[in-house]
């Protein structure tokens, strides 16, 4: 009983330490030094130093996640760090992180520094409504980018979007342009729930609920080439009719066009099987252009045309959410130039 | 003859009974669903080859990376009495290092992808040195001391590929993983079967399967016998980084890309599984590396079949899962204890007649 009693006292008495030591953290943020920014992340990168600038140079701070998320994030960056250089007349602070509260520090560390915008591609949406306030009490105007956050609008001057399911519609109008005169498809899904995997597969549901397209098989291959390469086998083995591939990255639809090469059904351009990827790889492309895939789909990581436009008021916000143009290249159209510019990774 | 007929019966096949017994029932389950399930047809592929294709070729050609690294885990877990968890993230950074040195030259010729897969070879191997040196010399438990790699492989081999997804494509890569032109058995089936001789004759000219065992039975009395303990669970995990390399390579080589995150994603798991429905004592000491190979076989051919039932992939592994409890629960020793009990039981009754009769 005693000893009960005594651990009950001793998880109240760390409840309460912990409860102070966050509050004392939080307190001080708002006085925050510069250096919290800096030491906090993995990689911190700062342009030239042009501290007192009656020269003109806008100060940039970008909260980012890292590159090596993803491929898509890696081009995120550099569209970033090619947008906002020096040339443009920009001063670029980058911050990047997985975390949400080392993102949260990063942002108050801008915010003390005296940045003139800060842009954030939050971790989480959750969190970031004592930062925004503080950023808009020093007047700094905050784009948000590829991410929303659950702040109020008001503190936001605008945030440049994908729209996930757009990705889709796209993929899916370009698929009902090409008239074929019967569509048997085979669905190859994302890791399900995944952002990605939501806004690919509703379009195409669509269509297999109006019954304009077959479904022949719809399964998850949770992203892996190989996995997308047994479901296909396990099709072409059943000996079902099948004429178009819809996979929702690049990675599978190469998995399956592996499938379709050992049991010698043609594909692409002038083949029997219509082959669709998403996220535009460098590599994917080049499929594309030797037309030996048809289409492949882009949710967007350049933001920051946008937002730089916006800044130097060379265009004005329509509303509070722009959402990206996403991109989708044809096989008969793409061109080298398509590759060099949009493709992603090498 | 009569004695070696009545040894199989009596004795069943020993360790593979379960293995077989459950590739059978497999088989039988899927020729009353559907007898076209085995067919083989003879096409030809894009590249114009004639090759076999049909569901018995994806089965065996898909298990090909499981059963390499089933036959190494097979060593490794007879030897340690544990198991290496790390063998998908090592074999991501075998994959890894192996496209790698093929990007750094121009071309890619036969050499170079000799060169490659020496490259790879190294790594994993290293990398199996390392796990085996935290086994055999600081006795830290297998699945704790490959913990380590399993945490951190696929960020190793993130940053051999300097964080993309790389491609390569020749024709000799395809024929890894793919087809020879003029052989229609696919490639990765070869290299089993090459790899499972390999084994053999190794087994056969030197003592490595015996001193495993002993090893594994009992450490100190093989280490009172003049045997060294610690190299020989050292080199098990050695031997199994040349599997994973092996394994590494023909998935690569299947579609010319490497994608650090999803590459042999979870094998391991199936890996320990293959050897455990072989017939194999996670236990360590006797082992047969035929049942894990067959496991693996066990193991595709499950998916395989559950594909083509159209289940869905996110309920495939529940519905694995359903088969492997009882596979296991069959193999277990109480069940077994109990099965001989029985047989031995009615075999007792059988002799009481017959002598009745005699008299």
């Amino acid at each position: 009983m005693k000893k009960r009693l005594k651990s009950i006292l001793m998880t109240g008495v760390l409840a309460m330490s912990m409860f102070l030591t966050a509050c004392g953290s939080s307190g001080g943020d708002k006085g925050g030094d510069s250096t919290t920014a800096s030491s906090g992340g993995d990689k911190t990168t700062e342009a030239a130093a042009t501290k007192d600038d009656a020269t003109g140079t806008i100060k940039v701070g970008v909260v980012n996640n890292p590159p090596s998320e993803s491929g898509y994030r890696e081009a995120n960056v550099k569209d970033m760090e090619a947008v906002f250089s020096a040339e443009n007349g920009y001063e670029l602070k980058t911050f990047y992180s997985l975390k949400n509260d080392e993102q949260l520090q990063a942002a108050q560390g801008f915010i003390t520094e005296g940045v003139d915008y800060l842009l954030v591609s939050a971790a989480e949406t959750t969190g970031w409504d004592e930062v925004l306030k503080n950023a808009q009490e020093a007047g700094i105007k905050v784009y948000l980018f590829d991410r929303m956050i659950d702040v109020d609008e008001s503190l936001y001057e605008a945030a440049v979007v994908s729209d996930m399911s757009a990705e889709g519609d796209l993929a899916v109008k370009w698929l009902l342009d090409q008239n074929l005169p019967e569509y048997n498809v085979i669905h190859i899904q994302g890791a399900m729930g995944s952002d990605a995997q939501i806004g690919r597969t509703g379009a195409l549901d669509e269509q297999f609920a109006s019954g304009k397209m077959n479904k022949v098989v719809q399964q998850t291959a949770t992203w892996d080439e190989a996995e997308a390469k047994k479901i296909v086998e396990s099709v072409i083995n059943s000996g079902e009719k099948f004429n178009v591939i819809y996979a929702e990255n690049d990675g599978m639809a190469k998995g399956a066009v592996a499938a379709l090469d050992e049991a010698g059904i043609t594909h692409g351009v002038d083949g029997d099987v219509i082959v669709m990827g998403f996220d535009c790889n460098k590599w994917a492309l080049r499929e594309l252009l030797a037309k030996k895939w048809n289409y492949d789909g882009q949710c967007s990581p350049f933001q920051a045309q946008i937002i730089s436009d916006l800044i130097q008021g060379k265009t004005t916000a329509s509303s509070k959410k722009i959402i990206n143009e996403e991109k989708g290249f044809d096989a008969t159209t793409i061109t080298q130039e398509d590759i060099d510019t949009y493709g992603l990774g090498e | 003859m009569k004695s070696k007929f009545q040894k199989i019966f009596k004795g069943g096949l020993g360790q593979l009974t379960i293995p077989i017994i459950a590739i059978l029932i497999l088989v039988i389950f899927n020729l009353i669903r559907d007898p076209s399930f085995f067919s083989i047809s003879v096409t030809h592929n894009n590249d114009g080859n004639i090759v076999l294709a049909g569901n018995l070729i994806s089965i065996i050609n898909a298990a090909s990376e499981l059963a390499v690294l089933a036959m190494g885990m097979t060593l490794v877990t007879a030897a340690s009495g544990g198991q290496d968890i790390s063998v998908g993230a090592a074999a991501a950074i075998a994959g890894s290092a192996f496209v790698s040195m093929l990007k750094s030259g121009s071309t890619i010729t036969g050499g170079t992808v000799l060169l490659a897969f020496f490259y790879a070879c190294l790594f994993a191997m290293a990398f199996g040195a390392f796990n085996g040196t935290l086994v055999a010399v600081f006795k830290i438990q297998p699945m704790i001391a490959t913990l380590i790699l399993y945490t951190c492989g696929r960020s190793i081999a993130y940053w051999i590929n300097g964080g993309a997804t790389p491609t390569v494509s020749s024709p000799i890569i395809t024929a890894i993983g793919s087809f020879i032109p003029g052989i229609p058995i696919p490639t990765p089936v070869i290299i089993v079967i090459v790899v499972a001789i390999i084994f053999k004759l190794v087994f056969h000219f030197t003592s490595l399967e015996l001193f495993t065992q002993s090893v594994g039975i009992n450490e100190k009395a093989a280490r009172l016998n003049g045997i060294n303990a610690t190299w020989i669970k050292l080199l098990s995990f050695i031997i199994l980084g040349l599997c994973v390399a092996v394994a590494g390579v023909i998935s690569v080589s299947r579609l010319g890309l490497i994608n650090h995150e999803t590459i042999l994603l979870d094998v391991e798991m199936d890996a320990i599984l293959a050897v455990a429905i072989g017939g194999n004592s996670l236990g360590g000491g006797k082992f047969k590396i035929s049942g894990s190979i067959i496991g693996a076989y066990v193991i595709h051919m499950l998916t395989i079949t559950l594909y083509a039932m159209k289940v869905s992939s996110t309920d495939v592994k529940a519905y694995k899962a359903i088969v492997i409890i009882l596979l296991v629960v069959i193999g277990s020793p109480v069940i077994k204890s109990k099965f001989t009990k029985r047989m031995t039981q009615l075999k007792n009754r059988k002799t009481k007649v017959s002598t009745k009769g005699a008299l």
